[in-house]
């Protein structure tokens, strides 16, 4: 067929979101989307949005699900603010999703759902297609599903049923065609995934080729973009990864580098139960996991395991982390090494377990009975959940006390290229089990090394046999005291240990220009947002600083010098300011907050405007 | 070190007793410490979890490796070290409140999932650590601080409630019989999976004598319904009351010359009999039966995982990880 190919315009980078209700397909189009968008070398993120219900009523706006995905000829930092491209498969994904599309940006509407039963449950009297309300947009309708159905019905083994679930593969390839996509990695994957399921193959087949076909030929779409691949890319290996695929590859290393064998158990609560899923298949690599009667049998079981030595690890989110309390305080009394991984989302209580924030600072730091210090680490982008969760393990294991790592639902969800590392340049980690008696002397448990971490003995091991437990310890032997004045030197030895992991901790480094008055200061998973809003606040001439703290306690030893030369900080958070009061508490540094509660990641372009009014 | 050698001092552990005088779990204690050597399982092997009460305490006294840990928590602590450690022999140690009622969730799902420890639970009826308060076996009425005009609440019968979950092994004994309590406890050791074992306790100073009508001398013999596996189930001074089926199905005791006893089946896979006998007395005041109620093989699938994953890990090469890293589709920057 002879076309005459669409004018192609180069573009530096580009949003696009895919939205329909959640039997749509959406997730499914978006992650295609990503992998020709990696193999074409771009750099990316992306967010999924799912609705908090399983199967909210169709059509609904409740029931709307999306995946946006930013992508770019250079190094990018977020998923992206404001979409430029919305694909609306229904009234509801429209309605929902329109108030963050661009201004000016582009409508790609399944026109056919557009009934009017769909408009009625999208809440909409007129039509928006018809009624002039996306005037200020530009608006491209496609009759999505009867095209789907003409380019598949010729096809014998194509049922009806595969014919009606194949339209997301069609607005896939017209979104494929719009930027240029290569078509072989979604063909290949199409032809995997369903290899002995000839109907579904065929039609998905179709109904791709239809989509792309439909952009080149129809003059709806009056031209094609192009993002060039991004060159200023470090070299290396990478591959696509969200923030939980990640974190289970993070810890499986730390378990292969240890020798620890890896018991993660998890009672099912979102968004954590993503990590469960995904170490689960990994017997192969020795991991154990455990689905738990409860969340305080979660944490009790990665503690036992730890007793045993292992590399107990436990997941959770929201509530689940008010449950695993009393255990970590247990760990803390014990001594011993345990990962305990808080996916954050929104609360109090249920909250909005499908909405994401960074409100549980606090507790990971103080949300136990007693004086109970532990090591806090924050993961800040979803290819770093890896190293977070590596270096949480190396930091339980070498210092023998429960880690507490925060994730949050958007570093779990996002994705991201991610440079894979060599796995024989991980950092080493040393479980240094004790194995004999100290100098032929009787075993003493809390008999402490020069990091203050007390040996650990396994059960198994001949001549070590000790008892441990809640009660308090008496130094070195470990036995039952309710000395005072033995309590209040393990309360000082226990708080002195975990603050002095500082000295090991790398500096807090600021990337500053000359002359910058304005800190930013940041944690966990607005790294990207708030890079992202420097740069383009730096395009404009501003001088500006930013640092990024990776761990929460204890503080890198610097950060007090850090924030003291500035005239102004700023600390932005997915919270009411809960790291600004810890700094102003810790530093006597008047810190300005800027808060975001919306269940929704922070922005660049808020950032940028809140870091302008202060320059 | 030989495990032939080995005697109950081994296993006895430099801390002081701190129970109250003449507490029912000193004679735990000595018959715990007494049957270890018969084992054969070296000290270093054996690993105590408890949870808090004064069977909590439990832990400190065996020299072995022990962990005390939180209210209730024992059963959760035990099933994540049964499930890093395939080669040691694990007991935990509770009381009625600890498995009952803060632990009740996890007692329960250790049972059912059949993890390998041996559960001893020490029943007496009480509080006793926070100083006697109703514990969830207390009888209906009794009067205790938390309950001054009388319990309200109908007690656990934690026989049924462990058959109820799907115990392998379930069974009853009492503080002042050496000689059953030790058989007991080696049937319980002998078993590969989940052994729940309850041990009517008596509390000296919180509730005294709760028991007596099964342990002194005078009373025992009238009221004690010993379970032999194999054996019609009889009991009396001369054996003239026996268990026998009524017309319902239901199990009832009858004079045993009038009717033909049923006999004790503890392998039966159907745990409705043992069910039964766990209900036959509404208290230890009246006939009870005592012994080993049930013990049946099922597979332990903790341990199944554990041969595989030890398999996994011996044969992993070298290059797994980077394997896995690099797992899916990968791209390459120059």
């Amino acid at each position: 067929m002879a076309v005459t190919r669409s004018p192609v315009k180069s573009r530096k980078r580009v949003i696009v979101r895919f939205a329909g209700d959640s039997g749509d397909g959406m997730q499914l189009a978006g992650s295609r989307f990503t992998e020709a968008t990696a193999e074409h070398g771009n750099d990316f993120a992306t967010l999924p949005s799912f609705p908090a219900e399983i199967r909210a009523p169709a059509g609904t706006l409740a029931g709307v699900s999306a995946f946006q995905i930013h992508f770019a000829a250079q190094d990018i930092l977020t998923p992206g603010d404001e979409p430029d491209v919305l694909v609306a498969m229904n009234p509801a994904a429209l309605r929902s999703e329109l108030p963050g599309l661009a201004r000016r940006g582009t409508v790609i509407a399944n026109e056919d759902a557009f009934s009017k039963r769909n408009l009625q449950k999208a809440g909409y009297d007129e039509n928006p297609l018809e009624d002039g309300s996306l005037d200020g947009y530009h608006v491209i309708r496609i009759p999505m599903t009867s095209l789907t159905t003409r380019a598949t019905e010729a096809i014998e083994s194509v049922s009806t049923r595969d014919a009606g679930r194949a339209k997301n593969l069609f607005a896939l390839g017209v979104v494929s065609w719009l930027y240029d996509r290569p078509t072989k990695p979604t063909e290949d994957w199409l032809r995997r995934k369903f290899v002995n399921k000839p109907g579904p193959l065929e039609a998905n087949l179709a109904a791709f080729r239809a989509g792309w076909n439909f952009g080149e030929t129809s003059e709806l779409i009056d031209v094609q973009y192009k993002v060039d691949p991004a060159t200023d890319v470090p070299p290396g290996t990478y591959r696509n990864v969200n923030g939980t695929t990640a974190t289970a590859m993070g810890l499986i290393a730390a378990s292969v580098r240890s020798g620890l064998p890896l018991v993660l158990a998890s009672y099912p609560i979102t968004p954590a139960s993503e990590l469960l899923h995904e170490l689960a298949r990994h017997q192969d690599m020795g991991v154990r996991t455990m689905q738990a009667e409860d969340e305080i049998a979660a944490a009790g079981m990665a503690l036992g395991a730890a007793f045993g030595g292992a590399l107990g690890v436990t997941a959770t989110s929201g509530p689940g982390m008010d449950l695993k309390a009393e255990t970590i305080g247990l760990a803390v009394a014990l001594e011993l090494p345990m990962v305990v991984i808080d996916v954050q989302r929104a609360g109090p209580s249920t909250g909005m377990p499908t909405k994401t924030e960074q409100s549980d600072l606090l507790m990971a730091i103080h949300g136990r009975h007693g004086e109970s210090p532990l090591p806090v680490v924050a993961a800040t982008t979803p290819g770093q959940c890896f190293e977070a969760a590596y270096e949480a393990a190396r930091i339980a294991v070498h210092h023998r006390t429960p880690v507490i790592l925060l994730s949050d639902l958007f570093l779990a969800n996002s994705s991201e290229p991610w440079r894979i590392p060599d796995a024989g340049e991980l950092a080493a980690i040393e479980p240094a089990l004790t194995t004999a008696p100290h100098n032929g002397t009787p075993f003493q448990p809390y008999l402490r090394d020069r990091n203050g971490a007390r040996p650990w003995a396994v059960p198994g091991t001949p001549g070590l046999a000790h008892r441990i437990g809640g009660l308090e310890k008496e130094d070195v032997t470990g036995d039952i005291s309710y000395d005072g004045a033995n309590h209040a030197r393990m309360t000082r030895v226990r708080a002195d240990r975990i603050a002095g992991l500082a000295a090991e901790l790398p500096p807090l480094e600021v990337d500053e220009d000359p002359g910058a008055t304005l800190l930013v200061l940041g944690w966990g998973s607005s790294l990207g947002a708030i890079r992202a809003a420097a740069r383009r606040v730096r395009l404009n001439g501003h001088a500006v600083a930013i640092a990024h703290l990776r761990h929460l306690n204890p503080l890198p030893a610097n950060t007090g010098d850090v924030l003291r030369r500035y005239e102004r900080v700023l600390v932005p958070e997915m919270n009411t300011g809960q790291l600004a009061q810890l700094l102003r508490a810790e530093y006597l540094v008047d810190v300005e907050s800027y808060t975001k509660l919306e269940g929704k990641p922070l922005f660049a372009a808020e950032l940028e405007r809140e870091f302008v009014e202060r320059l | 070190m030989t495990t032939e050698a080995l005697t109950a001092k081994d296993f006895t552990s430099d801390q002081e007793t701190r129970w109250c005088p003449g507490c029912g779990d000193y004679a735990v204690l000595a018959a715990v410490q007494k049957l270890m050597p018969e084992l054969g399982i070296p000290p270093h092997r054996v690993v105590f979890v408890t949870g808090i009460g004064c069977a909590g305490r439990f832990a400190y006294y065996m020299d072995t490796y022990g962990m005390h840990g939180i209210h209730g928590r024992a059963p959760a602590l035990a099933t994540g070290l049964a499930a890093a450690r395939d080669d040691l022999s694990i007991w935990i140690v509770t009381g009625d409140g600890d498995a009952l009622s803060i632990g009740g969730n996890h007692l329960i799902h250790a049972l059912r999932r059949n993890v390998p420890v041996k559960i001893l639970m020490f029943n007496n009826q009480i509080y006793g650590l926070t100083k006697g308060q109703a514990s969830p076996t207390s009888e209906l009425g009794k009067v205790t601080k938390s309950t001054p005009f009388g319990a309200q609440d109908e007690p656990f019968n934690p026989l049924s409630l462990a058959l109820g979950a799907g115990a392998t092994f379930a069974a009853r004994t009492v503080d002042r019989d050496r000689r059953h309590m030790t058989d007991v406890l080696r049937a319980a050791a002998e078993h590969e999976g989940a052994a729940f074992v309850e041990i009517y306790q008596n509390c000296p100073v919180f509730n005294d004598g709760a028991f007596f009508a099964l342990t002194e001398k005078d009373r025992a013999v009238f009221n004690r319904i010993p379970l032999v596996h194999g054996e019609p189930i009889r009991f009396g001074p001369d054996g003239e009351h026996g268990v026998a089926r009524g017309e319902d199905g239901s199990l009832e005791i009858v004079a045993a010359e009038d009717r033909e006893l049923v006999v004790h089946d503890a392998r039966r896979a159907d745990p409705t009999q043992a069910f039964a006998l766990a209900r036959l007395a509404d208290s230890p005041n009246e006939p009870t039966p005592i012994g080993v109620f049930r013990d049946v093989r099922r597979p332990v699938g903790i341990a199944e995982v554990s041969r595989k994953l030890n398999e996994a890990r011996e044969q992993m090469a070298p290059e797994a990880l980077d394997r896995l890293l690099h797992a899916g589709d990968t791209w390459t920057v120059a």
